[in-house]
């Protein structure tokens, strides 16, 4: 019902489009649909969590947004063009599991690796990609393992790797697959830091998030998802119990009026 | 007894052992592993005709080729967990390497001796009947026959008195070494099993050409059946069947036997994959259009629910981006299920219908 | 020496050596992809398959031009790496089964076509199983420049898409999250790694080709943390043991070149992952001896010193307080004395100043040990912003 609401108010006034609107999605693994009619309008300029249980399609809601898998229907506008129009204003940071970390190269490389959307073809990275990439790294504190073998590096330390990387895209809208999974303290206030630094300069973060106890204190927009969008909107909107107890069933037990 | 049949009694022998080996193989996704291990019995089947004086003696032979498998299992199983070199790279660093030293030992010491390299790739079955086993002066029939009968009935009866251990470890290797199976030893035991019937074979069908009887016929029953039981039977038959067309069919074309016999157990692979009642991609295409059909009638009532009025068939089509074909049969399958109703302005739900929308998926 | 120049003048080993340094180079740039793609035995699954496309080529045409066979080999691979690609897709079929299928499955079928255009009495046909075990003596000018030419476009290819490729092998999503066309690069790399096996079929044959995918990858990786490093490492290996091979069959008659290449290649390998530099295996060997030496030194070292101060030091007391015999605690104490941590003779033994110091330090770091296991505390190993 919330969401009805909140699509009715963007309607009604003439404004920008949004960086991500996402019309009646629906993602099938073998025809057993993952994601059902999904309709999501993601605000500029927030940071937004999408939250729901195992099993939910939140990974997938992002993967089938980009592109990497493929959809049964459904729209999907980017700032109101098609992705191939948007893909330069599109960062994106994978699962840190999505990848094998002994692969013969440092710290410095993978986020140089977030330029080469921008460079196209053939050529190579040169001595700006390389500030780029280094300054990237900077703003995840990492300067001192530019060089280093991703393997060396803590899991912390990788998914900051990952994140930076998506800095160096220079993006407008960034999507994140679970950044905080498994990272320790330091580098949680480091991915935290840097989103709150991404919304300042007007950049839109769409993550995916498991930890509900944090939902509060760190987003502004929340999607509730279990297959079907059960709920979204602004954070005081949508975070309610009754919205939770639809989102994982009744044995939810999470105190939400804190 | 003819000829003939002595060498497709062996074949079906040689197919009947390894396919009771290598279901289990397919199970554990070792299938590369028993490539690996045929390859490189070579250097120990090397070894033992050079210890027996450049006589071809049988015990020997297996011994050597035994060590031989377990030798690359130990060897690949090492590099892997150095963590150094994935699996299938120490695989495929491990087999060539002693394959090159048999291929050298040969070519060196034992050139135009009984072992040529052509035996190696596909064994010379062809003269199954005339080596013959003599003992205490009594001619006992060809030799192949009793190496790989006997192969058989062990391999029968490891898999046989193993059988609720080897699935339990297939399976759940922690489990059924929580239960005191020892999983470790069945493996080795496996692998040795492995490697007596690559060198076995070795004199009959090659040591490459074993892998397609050890692997196509379990994988091809793989297709068939979920029940392991049923794969096991299943791949026996595979094994046997094509070591028949396969002998047939080197005749007609005087072509190498054991390589028609894999070429044969290929084809059925092939049938099986297209036609299996299981899955098989012709079936599973049928299916796949049924439920195609049935998923977008789904998704047509979730937008109609959208809807009060009738919707013109036109924006369905611009909608979903469907040709009016498709849409038809959907239609066709809804109206049929009774979730749509017969409107001449458009498409328009059934209370039914409407009620379905509205559930979650 | 004699036979190092004997490549530069001796026409059939200049072949021979060419054509082996020309597959190391073109495997082992490839083969870095593959191993790191987790496709070690895609090479392996690609040679074998290539056996009916040269029997077939034959059997087609009638010639025995090494183009025409190549090409029948090539076309042959191409077709199996469809083929598991489409059984993978469709089936549940573990994938090393899919690879063990389609290799011997095609192996079988080329063997049965090898054995029949062998008996139907085409004497045209001899030198066919060549591409078995490979006969590098047959190499000549015209093969060499075969091989050349393939090889070249390969290398050419990896050298403009190489930024591209690594992103693939890396990081598929992403790479296609950025709009690049990973199933087009994918295919392409594949194909880029069938053109490496048709260049080897002559001179390794289609049963040793795995291995020079893979041999001088799996090295390079062992001394180098960088990808563009690798790649030139492997391809340096790979023409090292295509030409050691060479130069080593030319040594004596009956020495095949197939395996003597693959050999050394695998004795390369061997030498790399025992020796080299941080990852060899002796290093990690000789640091886990040290330390479980230095931790027993340092425990016994305790135990010494709790005899020291509440009791007395003897042989006798420090087996009792290990469970020893009395004549390793005396050993035990010499490997102290040896140190400096104590001295004496006979039953009299006591800590020098270091050896007190030394306990105390141990036990100071066993104090705070709790708190450096705590994951909370510390963070990761590196100071964030």
């Amino acid at each position: 019902m919330i969401k009805s609401s909140i699509n009715e108010q963007a309607s009604a006034l003439p404004r920008r489009a949004a960086p991500l609107e996402v019309r009646d999605l629906t993602v099938a693994y073998h025809e057993k649909p993952v994601l059902w009619d999904v309709d999501l309008s993601i605000p500029e300029g927030q940071l937004c969590a999408i939250v729901g249980p195992n099993g939910a399609g939140k990974s997938t809601l992002i993967k089938a947004v980009l592109g990497l898998i493929p959809k049964a229907s459904g729209t999907v506008q980017f700032f109101g063009q098609p992705l191939e129009a948007a893909r330069r204003r599109i960062g994106y940071v994978p699962q840190r599991s999505s990848v094998d970390w002994d692969f013969p190269t440092n710290a410095l490389d993978v986020v140089l690796m977030g330029l080469y959307g921008r460079l196209g073809w053939f050529r190579r990275p040169g001595k700006a990609e390389r500030e780029a990439a280094m300054h990237a790294l900077e703003q995840v504190g990492l300067t001192a393992f530019a060089h280093r073998q991703i393997a060396q590096l803590s899991g912390g330390q990788q998914q900051r790797v990952f994140l930076a990387r998506a800095l160096a895209q220079a993006s407008d809208l960034y999507f994140m697959d679970e950044p905080f999974a498994g990272v320790d303290a330091v580098t949680e206030a480091a991915i935290l830091q840097v989103m709150r630094e991404l919304k300042k300069q007007g950049k839109t973060v769409v993550v995916v998030h498991h930890d509900l106890e944090t939902v509060r204190d760190y987003f502004d927009h929340l999607t509730l998802l279990n297959v079907q969008v059960i709920a979204s909107g602004p954070l005081e909107q949508t975070f309610t119990p009754e919205n939770l107890k639809a989102t994982y069933g009744e044995r939810m037990s999470v105190g939400v009026g804190r | 007894m003819s000829s003939d049949f002595v060498i497709v009694l062996t074949a079906i022998f040689v197919s009947t052992a390894s396919a009771l080996l290598g279901s289990f193989l397919v199970l554990r996704r070792m299938a590369l592993m028993a490539d690996a291990i045929s390859h490189a019995v070579l250097p120990g089947i090397v070894l033992a005709f050079w210890v027996s004086g450049g006589e071809r003696a049988t015990a020997p032979a297996l011994l050597g080729a035994a060590a031989a498998g377990l030798l690359t299992v130990t060897l690949v199983e090492w590099l892997t967990r150095t963590g150094r070199i994935k699996n299938d790279a120490a695989i495929g660093l491990v087999f060539p390497a002693l394959f090159s030293l048999g291929v050298l030992a040969v070519s060196l010491y034992f050139r135009n001796v009984h072992l040529d390299l052509d035996a190696v790739l596909y064994g010379e079955i062809a003269y199954a009947p005339f080596n013959t086993l003599e003992a205490f002066g009594l001619n006992l029939g060809p030799e192949s026959l009793w190496i790989m009968g006997g192969l058989t009935l062990v391999n029968l009866l490891f898999v046989l008195l193993f059988y609720k251990e080897l699935k339990l470890s297939t399976f759940d290797a922690g489990l059924a070494a929580a239960l005191g199976f020892l999983p470790a030893v069945l493996h080795y035991a496996l692998m040795s099993l492995v490697s007596l019937t690559a060198v076995g074979a070795f004199q009959s069908v090659g040591a490459i050409l074993i892998v397609a009887f050890l692997i196509i016929p379990p994988a091809t029953a793989y297709l068939l059946t979920q029940r392991l039981p049923v794969m096991i039977a299943l791949a026996v038959l595979v094994g046997a069947v094509s070591s028949v067309l396969g002998y047939v069919l080197a005749i007609l074309l005087d072509a190498s036997i054991a390589g028609m016999m894999a070429t044969v157990a290929g084809l059925l692979f092939g049938l099986a994959w297209l036609f299996s009642p299981v899955g098989g991609v012709l079936t599973a295409r049928n299916r796949r259009e049924r439920q195609r059909r049935e998923f977008a009638a789904r998704l047509l009532l979730a937008h109609l629910a959208h809807h009060d009025r009738p919707v013109p068939a036109r924006e369905v089509l611009e909608e979903f981006g469907w040709s009016p074909a498709f849409l038809a049969q959907a239609q066709q399958w809804a109206q049929r299920e009774g979730l749509l109703a017969g409107d001449p302005n458009g498409l328009r739900l059934t209370a039914r219908g409407a009620a379905l929308a509205g559930e979650r998926p | 020496m004699d036979l190092l120049a004997g490549i530069f003048t001796d026409y059939t080993l200049r072949n021979v050596a060419l054509g082996a340094a020309l597959l190391g180079l073109v495997g082992g740039v490839l083969g870095s992809f593959a191993t790191l793609r987790r496709q070690s035995l895609l090479g392996d699954v690609l040679a074998h398959a290539a056996l009916p496309g040269i029997c077939l080529a034959f059997l087609l045409t009638g010639t025995k031009a090494p183009l025409i066979l190549l090409l029948g080999a090539g076309l042959a691979g191409w077709l199996a790496s469809l083929l598991m690609l489409a059984i993978l897709r469709s089936t549940r079929l573990p994938e090393d089964s899919t690879l063990g299928v389609i290799l011997s499955g095609f192996f079988g079928f080329g063997i049965g076509l090898l054995t029949f255009i062998q008996h139907s009495g085409d004497s045209d046909q001899a030198g066919l199983d060549k591409f078995i075990f490979g006969q590098a003596a047959t190499v000549v000018g015209e093969d060499v420049l075969t091989m050349a030419v393939l090889g070249g476009v390969a290398l050419l290819l990896v050298g403009l898409l190489y930024k591209e490729f690594k992103l693939l092998t890396f990081d598929p999503a992403f790479a296609s999250s950025l709009g690049l066309p990973v199933r087009g690069l994918g295919t392409l790399l594949t194909s880029l790694t069938v053109i490496a096996v048709m260049i080897g079929l002559q001179t390794v044959g289609v049963v040793l080709m795995a291995a020079m995918l893979i041999a001088p990858a799996a090295a390079a990786r062992q001394w180098t943390n960088r990808l563009s490093t690798m790649v030139w490492l492997s391809a340096a290996f790979g023409v090292l043991s295509g030409v050691l091979g060479a130069v080593i069959s030319a040594t004596r008659e009956n020495l095949p070149t197939g395996p003597l290449v693959v050999l050394t290649a695998s004795l390369i390998t061997l030498f790399s992952l025992l020796l080299a530099p941080e990852r060899g295996l002796v290093w990690d060997w000789r640091r886990t001896r040290n330390n479980r030496r230095r931790i027993r030194l340092e425990r016994l070292l305790l135990d010494a010193h709790v005899l020291y101060n509440h009791a007395e030091l003897t042989p006798e007391s420090l087996a009792q307080r290990r469970r020893a015999a009395p004549a390793r605690a005396k050993e035990e104490l010499e490997e102290l004395a040896a140190r400096g941590w104590v001295t004496g003779r006979g039953e009299r033994w006591e800590l020098t100043e270091q050896g007190h110091a030394e306990a105390h330090r141990l036990e100071q770091a066993m104090r705070v040990l709790p708190k450096a296991l705590n994951p909370r505390a510390e963070g990761g190993a590196g100071g964030a912003a």
